[in-house]
């Protein structure tokens, strides 16, 4: 299975992200540099965290009018996995591949410490290596985490089953606790926490390497064929 | 030439913490009777005078300017300005 980590200027979670599929996950792996990107040939796409363009206007908006997004909504829209981390997460929202937006943390501060998540859906291509309800410890590292979304929305969200993960001790205001969310067709993820800095007990958890290694089983399962 | 200075703010009902930690901050500094603040954004912009700015400036904003999702905004023309 071969992944692409999308680069921008202000990227900075590229090379864990790029560590946890080479070494977590033992999958083929490039960094892609946004401009002049040519996602053909790959089978899912990461966007990682950090400030791309300096977070200049929103977090994740100047990188959600580059082109590459276009490459990567139809790549989306033909169903291979779209995981967005962080500002990644910012990023699909301001493209509209998700709903709802970011707003600052609820008090101001930029926080980075480990967070307990509740895995509320374990049947997506992302989760299936965890169970519901499962905690598991994921680091987070951002000033503007707090989830938010109109009434209407956050209905849909329920009713639709989108919502992934949860915090079990809400740490920056966001809405019904929400850490990270499905599109409909559930094969574009985002979350604020950052799986890919959980892939080791030498760094303090491996609890995010079973996302990849869902992403992984999903992937063989569709596309391929044991004799 | 037309200067288009567009403001952009947080929806009412959103909750703005930054508006709120500057509104402390003047309650703290002898302006007790602040009831409200809100921080927003204020952007210019220069188009040619034969621009169609409502429509221009709507689509700037729905596409990056703004986010409907959680920000609103308005904005005014000065027109006969020299380039």
């Amino acid at each position: 299975m071969k992944f692409a980590v999308i680069v921008f200027p202000g990227s900075n979670c590229d090379r864990d992200m790029y560590h946890a599929v080479k070494d977590g996950l033992g999958e083929e792996v490039d960094l892609v540099w946004y401009e002049n990107a040519n996602l053909a040939d790959y089978d899912a796409i990461l966007l990682p965290g950090g400030f791309s363009y300096g977070d200049y206007l929103r977090s994740g908006a100047i990188a959600s009018v580059s082109n590459v997004l276009n490459q990567i909504k139809i790549k989306a829209e033909a169903g291979t996995p779209v995981l967005g981390v962080c500002n990644g997460f910012q990023i699909l929202l301001e493209t509209g591949l998700l709903p709802g937006a970011m707003l600052r943390n609820e008090k101001l501060k930029f926080m980075c410490h480990y967070e307990t998540l509740v895995v509320e859906r374990a049947d997506t291509m992302f989760t299936s290596g965890y169970e519901k309800g499962q905690q598991i410890q994921i680091p987070i590292a951002h000033g503007e985490g707090n989830y938010y979304c109109d009434d209407a929305t956050l209905d849909e969200l329920k009713q639709n089953n989108q919502i992934v993960f949860t915090y079990k001790n809400n740490p920056n205001g966001s809405r019904d606790d929400i850490a990270g969310i499905v599109n409909k067709a559930g094969n574009v993820l985002g979350m604020m926490p950052h799986p890919e800095r959980a892939v080791e007990d030498l760094l303090g958890s491996s609890g995010g390497l079973a996302m990849f290694q869902s992403v992984l089983q999903h992937w063989r399962e569709m596309y391929v064929t044991t004799s | 030439m037309k200067k288009v200075k567009i403001f952009i703010t947080l929806k009412e009902g959103v909750l703005d913490p930054q508006g709120k930690a500057v509104q402390e901050a003047l309650q703290a500094n002898g302006f007790p009777d602040v009831a409200d603040t809100r921080v927003g954004k204020y952007i210019e912009i220069t188009l040619p005078n034969e621009a169609d700015v409502a429509l221009e400036v709507q689509r700037m904003c729905d596409k990056l300017l703004a986010n409907p999702v959680m920000e609103e905004y308005s904005y005014t023309v000065e027109e006969g300005i020299r380039s």
